[in-house]
């Protein structure tokens, strides 16, 4: 039924579309033999890149179409834009493409069902009202209107919602309904218009690379040949990388999604009545034609096309009435008086989505010319508009304007391109879409892929786990004796449970020594026959790495705009090699940066060595004690001071590289040892150390002790758009030398111009631990009431008894060194403001205290002076 | 020793008076107590009349209830289940999968299951072997019947490779593939006595066949049914310088097992059956409910067609005693079985079996024993009826069962709870509005009555065990009771044959798609 409602449309379609195609619908037109850039995909993403590429002024573009444009997930879509998105990024996206579609009909003539009807999020419970007051917040500094309202707000605002079990909901007045096929036809059209060839039955069959370029499309009518290829090919996006000559990793996986269409009511809704998202209920409605239109995000999802794309087709998928049930109870329980509304259908829809709830954007790795925009996780509409120009200003100006880090394909490899994986994990993502997400989760499924050899003894002992690119972290450790189901289960925005816990593990970080196990970091070797490794990593880094052999380096990788791409410590091995040391989930992108800049010189030689390391953190006064013990060395900063790093025995092993830096500003060493050596190594450590009260920690702890110390990690703080200026780094950027290096142009223009963003260390005042609720990240900082940017990342610091918030303040026009200094600052935890003091450095305090307890800190890490 | 033939009469869900008739008393001789089994008999004897249902039991029972989990840790012990698996679209089977399970009524069991895919021809077969006076028979089947069929179902030229192979001591490429449960179990000792066996049918096959030729199924069945009686037959007349072999064959004659076999092709489906197993076909109707068609018919006296058949074959002198009290020569229930030579040799020829027969057999004074008005043998064969039936769409699954299944549930019953079990749990009856009036309100309303219904049936995973609650633990409502259920499985084994006969139950799933394609590719 609903294939013959929309089918007008789609025949319209191609009357506007295909003026050159013959009468006789059998004759295509002919297919051009080259085109600068091939798009596969001709649903909303596609021809929104086209329309996208077109407005920058790249118009040699194909765009092709297996079957008829919009008409797989396209047309089927729900037609909601709506800006409630769980990262920020989604949201700005999302707000663009609302603009965008809402003048797409001016500009193109074709009528997109556009309709600014408005949203409500639903509150049924406390804990998602919070949940909205944070999305609130977030969104309010990006300039987005919306407001948390009461429950008798919403029945003026909807005439069927059932109110009796609610506590409140988000209204956001700028949301709007569209008819997705006619949006597509839109950009179609306008894209087309600017000289964009569209080709609807075309399907592409390989993509050709030479030397890690794409050079060429093979479809089932002929080659073409071209610079760029983009994969908006949505449920096949996984397949069709697979279908390329360099196999690209597309994560993705389909499932079945349900909506349901009813008749018009009696009383028609009207098409401006705000579309209802019943979270609680996993349950969105909106009005569509008179009547309803209601889907939701089922607790037990259907996967499907796991095989790849078998006899099932888009089109034809079964309805199931008896999985929709729950949002049917739902719906009903929500909206009572449509139990005499008459069904119109039940649509099967397929979505796709990502291990990350979050899409799939940019070049990927291993293939240049080669960029995906896919896996929208349902939000395809709503992102489609925003992430397609982002990606159009990725390709033809080499980088999009926003830090779009949290969406970049390079988040992952090809470790999550195993179906299993991707099977299991699509199935908690697509609940999660509705779920309410507390600080600090961490997915269930696909786990325990990548572990230390450490693993099982310190789950033994009581570790909680957290994933990060694959790899198992401890979080914390649970003491025995503890309710350990009672700690897994609490889900909070205050207080959570594992505070005691991590706090005795700081205390021990501080007092005596914990053992962390950072194997998930990143490790790279370069070599080279002369000096030509070092000649590239001085281009590559902004530090000065040509250092006396056995230091270690703190440096960013900086790009063209000075932005870091990576945060990472080179240590010199020896003349002409090196280790580096970056975050784990820079895995596949700082490769593919170092790949990218690398010369092709055949002395040259860069090897992942991640895997065949086990690090160990010593983190505390008493690691120099335990690591002397161990190998009958003095570890006195006399004879190894920080930032040093030495190849020593440790136990029985040897080979072990001892550096001495912790990664949290803290006395210690980090241990890379040779994976056959773990256990011993551990083991050796636990034993000497039982006598200096070493005990197991986790990331939770590392996390409190960087923080409170003012130590800003990329991918949390730091991005491809903040500079070593904006976060107080210009020490580690050579200056000093007239050495040019990749960024140094825009630093040296920075520089002179002065920053007008600033990275800050803000620390609570009058917040109470007990009682208030715990800022996470992207909480508003105000000064003197005026919104001056956001939080990036925050911990409690045990031993200052405050919260302490890192995050990015501007002032357009230059920040004044006592814009930071003088101000009354605040910070807003869902809708809630906090006084909070706002520092450049951190507590000389807690650097003092150390010294006075050891004398011994990687201070070239932390003091600017 | 004296026939009480009023025994019988007090015993009428026995085939036989198992214990008195034959002459191995397959408990006492293999138990290494051997006075174990007398202790049965006098419980047999005391009770002259037949046992009602739920009609007695001794108060130790009523104090033992089991919990459900233990109820289904009994039900589920044999439960077995096979998918077909897919490739990718490819090679899809008409037959999804089956389900089997089995619970024992006698100690130990007399029923068998047997289920195998047929690999050098298509096609897949199911059977369920109901063995009376022992175990031995049954067992027999279990292991033989399948490879008999499927050497008879052999092209010519197949049969030659696979007599080449052997000649040649080359490695055989396998026939059949089997799906066992772990408790099926092949008897190691006489494998080579039934290979020898098998080899001779498909030599004498080779010499009957011609190149080019294939063979029939419906006579192929009937041919591998017979020739394996004949087998059976001869292999106790032969006998075996193996002194247990030579006994194990006497008991295989000597005791005797009905045979129900199903083989599917495709959207062909044959059902060979000798006795009064049964497979009923359930069939979805266009309104969603399920009705049963027999697809065999019963070998015994409520056939008027089988007693017409024996009083046909023997002299108008015998027709007062042939069938007496509904049994063939007033002693067995089956009109048709595999074995239970002492219904199909003469006189002569059992006496000079026994007499040159092991020791064991001369303990046992019943062996001696020869039915009563025995004048014109056989009286007795296994010759199955052949049904074929073309497998429609709406054609959902077979349910072949021995009559302890069809003797509690009536047919309609069967395929009701098989049905409802089937759509409930896979919900493969999608639920579509078409063009209908209907509601949110409504379909809601249908959507939880429907979610009720399969949430009952979420205890079994498998239909055959979830068929078999509701044979032993049914009540007057058609539900189960789990009281009911607990007395029934906590019955000590020597009671638990007065109240139940041992069921065996396999339910084959097809798959309505692949029928449907077939069937259209078949007519154009």
């Amino acid at each position: 039924m609903l294939r013959r409602l929309l089918q007008p449309q789609g025949a319209a379609l191609q009357g506007v579309l295909s003026h050159r195609r013959a009468v006789s619908g059998d004759s295509l037109p002919p297919l051009p033999s080259q085109a600068r850039v091939v798009i596969c995909g001709g649903g909303i993403v596609g021809t929104s890149v086209a329309y996208h590429l077109a407005k920058l002024g790249w118009t040699d573009i194909l765009l092709l179409e297996q079957g008829r444009l919009g008409a797989g997930t396209t047309r089927m879509c729900a037609g909601v834009v709506s800006v409630a998105k769980p990262i920020s990024i989604e949201s700005q996206m999302a707000d663009y493409s609302n603009s965008l579609y809402q003048q797409l009909e001016e500009e193109t003539g074709v009528n997109t069902g556009y309709v600014k009807t408005g949203s409500l999020c639903l509150a049924q419970n406390q804990d998602r009202l919070l949940s909205l007051k944070r999305l609130a917040s977030r969104l309010k500094v990006m300039g987005i209107s919306c407001s948390i309202i009461k429950p008798k707000e919403i029945s003026k605002l909807h005439p069927l919602v059932n109110i009796h079990d609610l506590v409140g909901a988000l209204h956001l007045p700028g949301d709007a309904v569209v008819s997705p096929p006619e949006v597509n036809r839109a950009l179609a059209v306008a894209a087309a218009g600017q000289g964009v060839q569209i080709l609807e039955r075309t399907s592409v069959q390989q993509v050709l690379v030479e030397r890690g370029h794409v050079t060429a499309v093979e479809t089932d009518r002929g080659s073409i040949s071209c610079q760029y290829f983009v994969n908006c090919a949505g449920q096949w996006g996984y397949e069709l990388g697979q279908a390329s000559e360099v196999k690209v990793s597309v994560p993705l996986h389909g499932c079945e999604h349900f909506y349901l269409l009813s008749k018009p009511l009696q009383q028609p809704l009207p098409s401006n009545t705000p579309v209802v998202m019943d979270l609680d209920g996993r349950i969105y409605v909106r009005p569509w034609q008179g009547g309803v239109l209601s889907g939701g995000f089922e607790k037990n999802p259907k996967p499907i096309f796991t095989e790849g794309r078998n006899q099932l087709e888009v089109h034809n998928m079964q309805e199931d009435w008896d999985h929709f049930e729950p949002m049917l109870s739902a719906l009903l329980r929500r909206m009572p008086e449509l139990e005499t509304a008459e069904i119109r259908q039940l649509v099967n829809c397929p979505e796709s989505f990502t291990p990350d709830m979050r899409c799939l954007m940019g070049e990927t790795p291993g293939v240049h010319g080669y960029y995906v925009l896919a896996g929208m996780n349902s939000s395809g509409l709503a992102l489609a508009g925003g992430a397609a120009r982002y990606l159009a200003e990725w390709m033809v100006y080499g980088y999009p304007t926003a830090n779009v880090w949290a969406l970049d394909i390079k988040r992952f490899g090809n470790l999550q391109s195993s179906r299993t994986f991707l099977r299991h994990r699509v199935m908690e993502v697509m609940p999660l879409l509705y779920e309410l997400k507390v600080p600090r989760w961490d997915y269930q499924t696909g786990r325990q892929l990548r572990t230390s050899p450490l693993y099982d003894r310190l789950d033994t002992q009581g570790a909680r786990w957290m994933e990060k690119h694959g790899f198992e972290r401890p979080k914390y450790f649970v003491p025995a004796g503890k309710d350990l189901l009672s700690l897994d289960h609490s889900k909070t925005f205050y207080k959570p449970d594992w505070f005691d816990i991590v706090g005795s593990e700081v205390k021990c970080c501080k007092e005596a020594v914990c053992v962390i196990d950072m194997s998930s970091f990143t490790k790279f070797e370069l070599t080279s026959t002369g000096d030509q490794a070092l000649e590239y990593l001085q281009f590559l880094c902004a530090n000065d790495v040509d250092v006396p052999v056995g230091h270690m380096v703190h440096t960013g990788m900086l790009n063209q705009r000075g932005g870091y791409e990576n945060d990472c410590s080179v240590v010199r091995l020896s003349k002409n090699s090196f280790f580096i040391i970056s975050p784990s989930d820079q895995q596949v992108h700082c490769w593919s940066w170092m790949k990218k800049h690398m010369p092709s010189e055949p002395q040259l030689h860069l090897e992942d060595v991640s895997w065949k390391y086990t690090a160990l953190n010593l983190i505390g006064p008493r690691a120099t004690d335990i690591l002397a013990e161990l190998s009958y060395v003095s570890m006195t900063p006399d004879h190894f001071p920080s930032m040093f790093c030495k190849e020593m025995s440790v136990g029985y092993a040897n080979g072990i590289r001892v550096m001495s830096m912790t990664h949290t500003g803290e006395p210690g060493f980090m241990l890379y040892i040779p994976i056959e050596y773990a256990l011993h190594v551990y083991n050796e450590v636990m034993a000497v150390g039982q006598k200096y009260g070493v005990r197991n920690a986790g990331y939770y702890a590392l996390r409190s002790l960087r923080i409170e110390k003012f130590l800003a990690f990329w991918g949390q703080d730091l991005d491809s758009f903040t500079t070593p200026l904006e976060c107080g780094r210009e020490f580690r950027v050579k200056f000093h030398t007239d050495m040019d290096f990749l960024g140094r142009e825009a630093l040296l223009q920075q520089r002179q111009e002065g920053v007008s963003r600033r990275l800050v260390m803000l620390v609570l005042e009058e917040h109470d631990t007990e009682l208030d609720l715990w800022p996470w990240w992207g909480e508003p900082i105000l000064r003197n009431q005026q919104l001056v940017g956001a939080t990036t990342s925050s911990a409690y610091s045990y031993t200052l008894e405050r919260h302490v918030c890192l995050g990015f303040v501007s002032a357009p026009g230059g920040l004044a060194p006592d814009f930071v200094t003088r101000g009354d600052y605040e910070v807003d935890i869902a809708g809630q403001r906090y006084a909070a003091k706002a520092k450049l450095y951190p507590f000389s305090s807690l650097l003092n205290q150390q010294r006075r307890r050891k004398d011994q800190l990687d201070l070239g890490s932390l003091n600017p002076e | 020793m004296p026939v009480a033939s009023q025994l019988f009469r007090g015993w009428p869900r026995t085939k036989i008076l198992a214990s008195s008739l034959l002459p191995c008393q397959h408990q006492s001789h293999l138990r290494p107590v051997p006075h174990q089994a007398p202790s049965i008999h006098p419980s047999l004897s005391w009770r002259p009349h037949p046992p009602s249902r739920g009609y007695r039991v001794t108060p130790h029972l009523h104090s033992y209830t089991l919990t459900p989990p233990q109820v289904n840790s009994i039900l589920k012990a044999n439960e077995y289940s096979f998918k077909v698996p897919e490739f990718d679209g490819k090679n899809v089977s008409s037959v999804m999968g089956f389900d089997s399970n089995q619970l024992p009524a006698n100690a130990p069991i007399e029923d068998r299951r047997s289920a195998a895919t047929c690999l050098q021809t298509r096609g897949m077969l199911m059977a369920v072997f109901d063995g009376h006076a022992g175990c031995a028979c049954a067992q027999a089947l279990s292991e033989r019947l399948f490879y008999y069929i499927a050497v008879s179902l052999l092209p010519h030229e197949t049969l030659c490779e696979l007599d080449a192979a052997v000649e040649a001591g080359r490695a055989l490429s396998p026939i059949l593939q089997w799906h066992k449960h772990p408790n099926d179990y092949f008897s190691r000792e006489a494998q080579s006595l039934y290979f020898n066996s098998l080899r001779t049918y498909w030599q004498e096959l080779i010499d009957l066949s011609s190149p080019g030729e294939i063979p029939d199924t419906a006579e192929a069945l009937l041919n591998a049914f017979k020739r394996l009686d004949n087998d059976l037959s001869l292999e106790a007349q032969v006998g075996d310088p193996n002194a247990f072999l030579h006994y194990w064959v006497l008991r295989v004659a000597f005791s005797g097992a009905t045979a129900c076999v199903a083989h599917i092709d495709g959207s062909d489906l044959f059902i060979a059956n000798t006795g009064d197993g049964r497979a009923v076909l359930g069939v979805q109707e266009e309104d969603g409910s399920f009705t049963a068609h027999t697809l065999s018919n019963d070998h015994n006296a409520q056939n008027d067609d089988e007693v017409a058949r024996i009083r046909g074959e023997h002299p108008p002198s015998e027709k007062k005693t042939v069938i007496r009290q509904d049994r063939l020569l007033g002693l067995l229930m089956p009109f048709r079985a595999f074995g239970d030579v002492k219904f199909k040799w003469s006189i002569e020829l059992q006496k000079g079996v026994l007499e040159s027969g092991p020791d064991q057999l001369h303990e046992n004074e019943h062996t001696k024993f020869i039915p009563p008005n025995y004048h014109t043998p056989p009286y007795l064969t296994a010759e199955p009826e052949i049904t074929h039936h073309r497998l429609r769409p709406q054609d959902r699954f077979l349910v072949i069962g021995s009559d302890g299944l069809w003797e509690t549930l009536h047919r309609q019953e069967v395929v009701r709870v098989v049905g409802e079990y089937l759509t409930g749990v896979h919900q493969r009856q999608p639920l579509t509005v078409g063009g209908y009036k209907v509601t949110l309100g409504q379909m809601q309303g249908l959507l939880e009555e429907r979610k009720a219904r399969t949430s009952s049936a979420f205890e079994d995973q498998n239909a055959a065990t979830h068929l078999m609650r509701h044979a032993v633990g049914n009540n007057e409502f058609g539900t189960v009771d789990h009281e009911r259920l607990s007395k029934m499985l906590s019955l000590p084994e020597e009671l638990a044959r007065m109240y139940r006969d041992d069921i065996t139950i396999i339910v084959a799933q097809f798959n309505p798609h692949v029928i449907g394609a077939q069937r259209q590719e078949k007519q154009s």
